[in-house]
């Protein structure tokens, strides 16, 4: 605090004007700083130690404490997660869920998004009698719990052959996404300017001629934003991977959990955190990529329009 | 609205009826028909497979004479009203902080939102390994001669939820953190300069002004906390399977087991009957709020 003696005398004004003179080194800003750089490690802390112990051999871990560098950088955890840990009976490593997990996430965003974007245009743009409340049971339905939804669907995939395969699984992912993704939409192509679509119309356009030639190519913000959602989304599920699908065809997710929880065996903790850094990888690289983008992502799924 | 007596009322906007066919038809039949067809059948005495064999409420009786059920509603209590608090506290301290008009503020952002965008699964193993009795932090304080320090939260039953809790705050703290922030930088600057005026310390202005201020964060933060905490599952799973005992059982889990490993399906169709009910006591008096008295949509 600045001592007020030292101040050239003002005694009129009471309290400082102007703009605040800022000094590097104040015991706020120790405080402030040193508070957050404090939050900042704990938060950073078990990625670390993930790293630290993939790094390490399992003699090396036996001795020492998890926080501690590797005194020897061995990358042979990593190569037997990724290629030789075993879920069950097969063998080969988390490879097998990596692919699967793409196979899984790739058609499910496409496909997710498309509907939704259809649905937000018809929405904003084409309603019909009855439209608003089917949506309405829409957004109310992403607060069901899922467990409630369970096994009507299991019934639904089985009744159409699909159960147990993948696109039965990106059925579901896009059931599950269609909510907050037509809200963005809907909530997008309502902030478009009405002339733009009034123009069209009198252009002569259609529906799906509005919808591809003007309001795709314009939604493009919106859309990146949707991938982003999605693709973490899909990828760090574990609930509709366990239910929906067969070994075979796991997410990484699901296998992920397999290998670290299987109770057979000796632990192999640096095999596990090799492991398990792997899964989280993908989500990671989009979220430090998008950054502003991904905030965006959640903060439209999260305040609603 | 007035009745238009068209012929071809039902063809008009054909187009747009036909792309919202994939909506219409989750809204409908998956929805709402997927949530009558559980509620339904958790009055019958479907085991493997779903059967029209009517009990009434005994599934009910037996779901609340369960120890399982009653310790996972126990557990969840707990957690869930923890977990409400300490998201609130954590998350608006977080962003006060962050609202200082700091340096490196993406840096700092970054850094507390990242656990977010990992899995449950990835979280609940991370921790299952730091709070790992033997290496993890009771193994180091032991190691540096304090040898009756004893922190093993996923062993011992009683503290064990509160592990299950310090996993899921940490992944879910930076959303909270987020929220709060955006609801801060609504806040019009000359409020801050007014109070600074009269006097009014900051804490206070926080407390007495800025926060009432928030209200629609807080609901939003509120209801997504909340249904975030119901819904827990696979944090579980992965850290803990339930254990050790029943500390960490949580109905999600109770659902699913029933479902999928007990093939006792009436059980699970009326404990996730519970849980539907329980997200609707907190839902439907925020959507009242929310749009009941606006009616402006």
């Amino acid at each position: 605090m600045v001592n007020p003696s030292l101040l050239p005398a003002a005694p009129k004004v009471v309290g400082p004007r102007g703009p605040k003179p800022t000094k590097a080194i104040s015991p706020r800003n120790i405080m402030l700083y040193g508070t957050l750089i404090v939050v900042a490690l704990y938060y950073l802390l078990p990625l670390y130690v993930m790293v630290v112990t993939s790094l390490k051999g399992m003699p090396e871990i036996r001795v020492g404490n998890i926080f501690a560098p590797p005194l020897e950088i061995t990358f042979q955890p990593w190569i037997k997660a990724w290629a030789e840990a075993c879920t069950g009976l097969n063998c080969d490593g988390l490879s097998r869920g990596f692919w699967n997990s793409v196979q899984i996430t790739v058609p499910s965003v496409i496909v997710s998004i498309a509907i939704a974007s259809v649905n937000g245009y018809a929405l904003a743009n084409w309603r019909f009698k009855g439209s608003q409340i089917f949506f309405t049971i829409l957004i109310f339905g992403s607060f069901i719990p899922y467990q409630v939804m369970l096994y009507p669907i299991v019934i639904l995939l089985r009744e159409i052959g699909l159960y147990g395969s993948l696109t039965g699984l990106v059925i579901v992912h896009s059931i599950f996404g269609m909510p907050i993704l037509t809200l963005l939409f809907r909530n997008y192509f309502t902030s478009l300017p009405e002339e733009l679509f009034k123009a069209a119309r009198v252009d002569g356009a259609g529906f799906w001629g509005i919808y591809f030639r003007i309001m795709l190519p314009m939604s493009l913000p919106i859309l990146v934003v949707a991938v982003i959602l999605q693709v973490t989304g899909i990828w760090n599920d574990f609930l509709f991977g366990t239910v929906y699908t067969k070994p075979d065809i796991w997410p990484m997710t699901v296998q992920l959990n397999n290998i670290v929880n299987s109770t057979q065996g000796v632990k192999e903790y640096n095999v596990n955190m090799a492991a398990t850094i792997l899964t989280g990888l993908v989500p990671l690289v989009i979220y430090f990529v998008s950054g502003k983008l991904f905030v965006r992502g959640i903060a439209a799924g999260a305040v609603k329009g | 609205m007035p009745a238009s007596r068209r012929p071809n009322q039902l063809f008009r906007n054909l187009n747009a009826k036909i792309a919202a066919i994939p909506m219409i038809l989750t809204a409908s039949v998956v929805f709402l028909g997927g949530t009558a067809w559980t509620v339904f059948y958790s009055f019958t005495g479907s085991k493997l497979l779903p059967k029209l064999k009517w009990v009434g409420v005994s599934q009910y009786e037996r779901l609340w004479n369960t120890k399982r059920w009653i310790v996972s509603i126990e557990n969840l209590a707990i957690y869930g009203i923890c977990m409400l608090i300490l998201s609130f506290v954590i998350g608006f301290l977080l962003a006060a902080l962050m609202d200082q008009k700091i340096r490196f503020e993406n840096t700092f952002r970054t850094i507390i939102l990242y656990p977010f965008a990992l899995s449950f699964i990835v979280t609940g193993l991370v921790w299952q390994w730091v709070l790992n009795p033997e290496f993890g932090i009771q193994g180091i304080v032991r190691n540096f001669g304090w040898e009756s320090f004893a922190f093993d939260p996923l062993y011992n039953p009683d503290i064990a939820i509160f592990g299950v809790m310090l996993a899921a705050l940490w992944q879910g703290s930076g959303l909270v953190m987020v929220l709060m922030l955006a609801g801060l930088r609504g806040i019009d600057q000359e409020i801050w300069k007014a109070a600074k005026i009269d006097g009014i310390p900051a804490w206070k202005t926080y407390l007495l002004i800025v926060i009432p201020m928030m209200r629609p964060v807080f609901i939003t933060a509120l209801v997504l906390i909340t249904s975030g905490i119901i819904r827990v599952y696979d944090l579980v799973v992965a850290q803990t399977s339930g254990g050790p005992g029943l500390a960490t059982e949580m109905p999600a889990k109770y659902v699913y087991d029933y479902m999928f490993r007990a093939q006792n399906l009436g059980q699970a169709f009326a404990a996730s009957t519970m849980m539907l009910i329980a997200v609707l006591t907190v839902v439907i008096p925020w959507a009242y709020m929310e749009f009941g008295s606006k009616k402006h949509g």
